[in-house]
């Protein structure tokens, strides 16, 4: 997984709550069996619109999204955080974050930076009244910065590290390969198998 | 301090926990199926992994598969070329699978409990967020993106720090036509999309005791709708009942021992919950959605509500945009929504307690004028069952179509879909913006208020057709 350590970006405004992973990456698009490619994926029907923030001229290159609360929610799919990783973004903020799409994100280096919902009305209003102005997220300071803004914002510490190190889980757990073994051999005898 | 259901099961399979790390977690079933895995699996490959253990693991195909002419070649490349990758990773890996076909094939969550592979106590995870279902068990059972497929693959642990916990109290008696599908989306309503978030949601109280497991399994399916991790319900002589004499129950001594195990998971009476709910199930009537998130609910006897009703600026901006895209005025009367498509099946309810809720209200009747069906079991063995009870007949004279099993309608991804505009009374899970299909509208329904709909053409519970 690539490193992340800070991150200077175009900041998106996206004024919705509740942006589910079905509008992130619809079922469409799921059927690939590839992890890369999902760049015309994102937002896809939104997209459509004319007036939807990301066919801004200002928000072409954002890398930043600045969303409302609990962003990701529904479905699974890794394939919402693939799609905003191809379409250039590293980092999301909002108030709140659905659980799974968050694991999701700290998996595929992608940050998840959660700040009071004061802080996005403030990130909202600037990006509104700059279009095209950056945000800093400083995963070493814990903080999003920006034109007026310097605030905190909360992720998992072993997510912070994995994300600053740059670390595959499954290597990291295979370390304790035979603590597992030794599990498996406690486990009831009842406990169903598959096949 | 005693200790809670979640707590029980949570520690029963910590392989290892160290000072600030997240706990490594053990998993005793690992559910696949086509849409989630091939990244996982090529993952392995790419780093010359193998699954550690096949034997817990268990595929099927479900999202993809048409449910009509299963017996030609999927007709869609894209999708074949999905469902071919996930049959041909499962033999490259040995993972046993039920593929388009097999008796055992059908909804990735409704035949594992339906083989016996769910018990009490286990970790359950698939690469699915309703695999909340079999917390209906008392298992802790989770949804997990890709990566953590390939690390269950690998590895059959995850790292995961300890979830908290919310008791949803749920007193009295759920009156008569009021459904464990009501019952979730009230749930919702009170807590919220968010309201759930990083909790485990353990259902308890006189109504859900009362449950029979189907119901359980409805319930705790949409736990993930309120943001929830889980949703967990304590096993008791209902759980038993339904485990027993499954292809993968325990049997013999082993059935004594599990048994005695099961019991003991029952939170303690001192437990503590980091946070609790109650509702009142005596004063529930059929709930319906009219947004495009399962919180934005309402009683079907109510109406469309006023956004400007909304205190909090975002809810209210939430519910304007999803006025707008539902096609709904404020004020409109819930039953005066018409429908063009009835939607009966999914992992929420798609077995056969819910085919027969439905058919029990369109015996004799007809659906209204210009309306379609889809009955689409959630699995093959449902669709046979139902078949001996002739409940397909009550469905096809009524002029429903009865389908084969799959997700079909529940999500936009195989040829069953919502046309643009079109609007839905659907017994799934989500009633997202294209959900169904890009431009459809979906209400959220119970079997009953499905089958009702159908009937009138506009949403209705079963007493609106006397
Ligand atoms: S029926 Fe719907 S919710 Fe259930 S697994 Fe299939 S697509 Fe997902």
């Amino acid at each position: 997984m690539e490193k992340f350590e800070r991150h200077t970006g175009v900041a998106a405004p996206l004024r919705a709550s509740n942006v589910d992973t079905d509008q992130i990456c619809p079922a469409e698009f799921l059927k690939r069996i590839t992890r890369t490619g999902y760049h015309d994926a994102l937002f896809f029907q939104w997209r459509q619109q004319e007036d939807f923030v990301l066919n801004h001229e200002a928000f072409s290159q954002a890398s930043v999204l600045v969303a409302g609360p609990d962003f990701g929610t529904g479905s699974s799919r890794e394939h919402a955080v693939w799609a905003l990783r191809d379409y250039g973004f590293r980092a999301v903020i909002s108030s709140r974050f659905a659980d799974i799409f968050r694991g999701n994100a700290g998996k595929a280096g992608l940050l998840t930076a959660q700040v009071d919902h004061g802080v996005v009305e403030r990130l909202w209003a600037l990006l509104e009244a700059e279009p095209g102005a950056e945000v800093t997220v400083d995963l070493h300071r814990m903080r999003v910065v920006a034109k007026g803004v310097d605030e905190p914002f909360y992720l998992d510490d072993y997510v912070r590290w994995r994300l600053l190190e740059g670390l595959d889980d499954v290597a990291v757990t295979l370390r304790h390969s035979d603590t597992i073994a030794a599990f498996e051999d406690r486990r009831p005898a009842f406990l169903p198998r598959t096949g | 301090m005693g200790r809670t259901l979640a707590n029980k099961v949570w520690d029963a399979h910590v392989v290892r926990s160290a000072q600030g790390e997240p706990d490594l977690l053990y998993i005793d079933l690992h559910l696949l199926h086509e849409v989630t895995s091939p990244q996982a699996f090529d993952g392995l490959r790419q780093a010359g992994r193998g699954v550690r253990r096949p034997d817990l693991s268990l595929a099927t195909e479900d999202h993809n598969v048409p449910t009509a002419d299963i017996d030609k070649p999927i007709a869609d490349p894209v999708s074949r070329a999905q469902v071919d990758t996930l049959r041909a990773n499962c033999a490259q890996f040995g993972v046993p699978i039920y593929s388009l076909g097999s008796v055992d094939q059908g909804v990735i969550h409704v035949i594992g409990p339906q083989l016996g592979l769910v018990q009490p106590g286990m970790t359950v995870v698939c690469g699915d967020s309703h695999t909340s279902t079999h917390g209906a068990f008392g298992a802790l059972a989770f949804g997990i993106g890709t990566s953590e497929v390939e690390h269950v693959l690998a590895t059959q642990t995850l790292p995961l720090r300890p979830f908290r916990t919310m008791a949803v109290n749920i007193d009295g008696r759920l009156p008569e036509g009021v459904s464990a599908k009501d019952l979730i989306l009230a749930v919702i309503a009170e807590i919220g999309t968010g309201g759930g978030q990083g909790f485990v949601l353990e259902f308890r109280g006189d109504a859900v005791r009362g449950l029979s497991m189907e119901s359980r399994m409805t319930l705790c399916n949409m736990s993930i709708e309120a943001g929830a991790r889980a949703g967990m319900i304590e096993p008791d002589e209902v759980t038993f009942d339904y485990v027993a004499g499954r292809p993968h129950a325990p049997k013999g001594a082993d059935w004594d021992h599990a048994v005695r195990a099961w019991r003991a998971l029952a939170s303690d009476d001192d437990a503590e919950y980091d946070a609790e709910v109650s509702i009142d199930a005596e004063s529930l009537t059929p709930f319906v959605t009219w947004g495009t998130n399962p919180g934005q609910a309402a009683p079907l006897s109510g109406e469309v509500p006023d956004p400007r009703s909304y205190a909090d600026p975002v809810e209210r901006l939430a519910a304007e945009r999803a006025q707008d895209y539902m096609g709904l005025t404020p004020g409109t009367p819930l039953r005066e929504v018409p429908i063009d498509v009835v939607f009966l099946g999914s992992c929420t309810n798609g077995r056969i307690e819910d085919l027969r809720a439905a058919a029990a209200v369109l015996r004799g009747r007809r659906l209204a004028t210009g309306v379609r069906m889809l009955v689409v079991p959630g699995s093959v063995r449902v669709k046979r069952a139902a078949e001996s009870e002739g409940l397909d007949e009550i469905f096809r004279v009524a002029g429903a179509e009865w389908r084969e099993a799959g997700c079909s309608m529940c999500l936009g991804m195989n040829p069953d879909k919502l046309e643009p505009g079109q609007r839905s009374a659907s017994t799934s899970n989500r009633n997202f913006e294209g959900r169904q299909g890009p431009g459809g509208r979906t209400h959220l329904v119970s079997p009953q208020v499905a089958a009702a709909s159908a009937v009138r053409g506009y949403l209705s519970a079963p007493t609106d057709l006397d």
